[in-house]
């Protein structure tokens, strides 16, 4: 098989210089001061807690840690060095009695509708906190998992802004270790801590290397899935993973509003976010 | 042989030339490497103000500003409400053309035809008057882009006479194309000036975005190919999460880059051109003098008379 893992190289000075410049330009304009993050002590999270403490001053962000009564004592140990190499505000907002109390009238909720509560249960926290403290939520969300639709809608995907959202995996890793997250937390293996045991690798049922690899020729080199067994990629894995990117689009789109008048919102009144200023 | 060789050095003094050759030989120029407000042409036009006199200060006779300098750039359904018209009782060209009287602009806006079309445009300003309007004739409409969409296409390429010769105006993807710039250089322009705003994207060079990489290189291309100056503003700053590149440049007609202006920052930036440069350059290389247009003309009827697929006549 091909080796495409060197197309996925990057420039890390060239692409943290972008990422600083974007949070602290684009968050200047909202009227906010600062960013509010969520970090679980995975590297995605670090990464983006890293980048909005060298875009606006570690004072100006709070890294909100929220765990869950399951989640992996390490996952907060993790979370709590970051916190303390950065140099930003911390706090720790525990979930569980608001999970528990719907859980409370749904026990008979499955794994799934568990793991979306918390993810839920996270995103009302910071927004509440970004509330709180006059701050925009950062999101920590990587190209490959949007791409594959492997987050919870309204959940962790939920943010103000996305400065890691157009890195693959892959990539977070190599712009962590150059902005100084520590190697153990870039070098282990992702979870999103939803339940014990638990493992991107092992859900997805593929690495993310080899994911990367197929994403970047299907989505940034647009492969036909066809080309893509020819350079060497299972024909039943690159199947498998075309039909998650489709199928996930609804995770990546506002949801459709019906069309009745001359202008409507999604389709013809088209203006940016950043609108005037 | 010694008279020869004096004429050489005393040229202008001793002998007679065609009243062209009595321009000028150094054109101080600023490229306006500027990020803008979007949809907020007055706060943008103070801006405009502020850099001209800025660049007088630093001895410039000509300022560059990038595609869209008045309004920014992703506009979408704003493109209808912050157009202007280049004439001199439009409240914003009248500040401009104020403004011309210590320094030549130019400038870029949405500009709104009597028949309510409306065109990216750019807009030299010199001395109180309006010397010269392109309007973009390649909207690039694909991938991120959506020009197409709000925005007519331009119908014209054409030169224009400044104090400095004759120079020609693009705008962005009319840079993307070889033909502008060629039937610029036909039209007598030895120096190119080209405004834009370009998305940054592509990581997969080393050290800059691929954006900037292919677009300098392009630049130099036209620099030499043409035996010509080119100079390039381009936008910095972010609309959303499109961020904009700067890298702004000039090429002399070597295809030597004089000057480039910081990657992402705002930036102005003072070159001086020497025009006594295309002298030079086209006395050792003289492809303009050797360029066939006649053959290029006949060949092009032949392959539109022929017509029909693989060629690009319809």
């Amino acid at each position: 098989m091909h080796d495409f893992l060197s197309s996925l190289q990057i420039d890390t000075g060239l692409v943290r210089k972008i990422l600083v410049s974007f949070l602290c330009q684009e968050i200047e304009r909202t009227g906010l001061d600062g960013a509010v993050v969520g970090v679980s002590g995975g590297v995605d999270s670090s990464l983006s807690c890293f980048l909005c403490a060298q875009a606006l001053g570690p004072q100006k962000v709070l890294a909100v840690l929220m765990p869950y009564r399951t989640s992996s004592p390490d996952s907060l140990r993790d979370a709590e060095e970051i916190v303390r190499l950065s140099g930003v505000r911390g706090l720790t907002v525990e979930i569980t009695p608001m999970v528990e109390a719907l859980l409370a009238k749904f026990p008979e909720a499955d794994q799934r509708r568990r793991g979306n509560i918390m993810a839920r249960a996270r995103m009302i926290v910071l927004y509440d906190q970004s509330a709180a403290q006059g701050k925009i939520v950062v999101g920590t969300g990587n190209k490959t998992e949007i791409l594959l639709g492997y987050t919870t809608l309204y959940g962790d995907s939920a943010c103000g802004l996305n400065p890691i959202g157009d890195l693959y995996k892959n990539q977070v890793r190599q712009l962590a270790r150059a902005v100084g997250v520590p190697d153990h937390i870039v070098a282990k293996a992702p979870t999103a801590d939803l339940w014990q045991g638990q493992t991107d690798e092992g859900e997805l049922g593929f690495t993310y290397d080899q994911v990367d690899q197929l994403l970047y020729l299907l989505v940034d080199e647009r492969y036909s899935p066809a080309e893509c067994v020819e350079a060497g990629f299972d024909r039943a894995f690159v199947g498998k993973v075309v039909e998650r990117v489709r199928q996930s689009q609804f995770k990546r789109v506002p949801a459709p509003i019906a069309k009745l008048s001359n202008r409507t919102i999604g389709y013809d009144f088209l203006y940016l976010r950043d609108w005037g200023t | 042989m010694a008279v020869a060789f004096a004429f050489n050095f005393a040229r202008g003094i001793a002998q007679p030339h065609p009243p062209w050759y009595h321009g000028r030989v150094r054109l101080p120029l600023a490229l306006a490497q500027m990020s803008t407000l979007l949809g907020n042409v007055a706060g943008n036009l103070e801006k405009h103000i502020q850099l001209a006199r800025e660049a007088r200060r630093q001895g410039a006779e000509l300022i560059l500003f990038p595609e869209l300098s008045l309004t920014g750039y992703v506009l979408q359904d704003l493109a209808s409400t912050v157009a202007c018209r280049p004439v001199e009782d439009d409240p914003v060209f009248s500040v401009l053309l104020r403004e011309s009287m210590s320094i030549d602009l130019v400038v870029g806006f949405v500009e709104e035809d009597r028949r309510n079309r409306f065109f990216i445009a750019g807009a030299y300003l010199s001395r109180g008057q309006v010397v010269h309007v392109h309007r973009k004739v390649y909207l690039p409409t694909y991938g991120l882009f959506d020009e197409g969409r709000f925005f007519a296409s331009g119908d014209q390429v054409r030169a224009f006479d400044t104090r400095w010769g004759r120079m020609g105006l693009l705008i962005c993807e009319d840079f993307w194309h070889a033909s502008p710039p060629y039937l610029l250089w036909l039209d007598g322009a030895d120096i190119l000036l080209f405004m834009s705003s370009s998305p940054g994207r592509g990581l997969y060079q080393e050290g800059v975005l691929e954006s900037a990489w292919w677009v300098e290189q392009v630049n130099q291309s036209y620099a030499s190919l043409f035996t010509s100056f080119v100079a390039h503003t381009n936008k910095v700053g972010f609309e959303d999460g499109l961020n904009f590149w700067g890298g702004s440049t000039v090429f002399d007609p070597n295809g030597r880059r004089v000057a480039r202006a910081p990657f992402h920052e705002e930036s102005l930036t003072r070159v001086d051109l020497d025009l006594n440069q295309l002298h030079r350059t086209r006395a050792r290389l003289p492809l303009l003098r050797d360029e066939r247009t006649e053959l290029v003309l006949r060949e092009l009827q032949r392959v539109r008379a022929q017509g029909g697929p693989p060629n690009n006549f319809g």
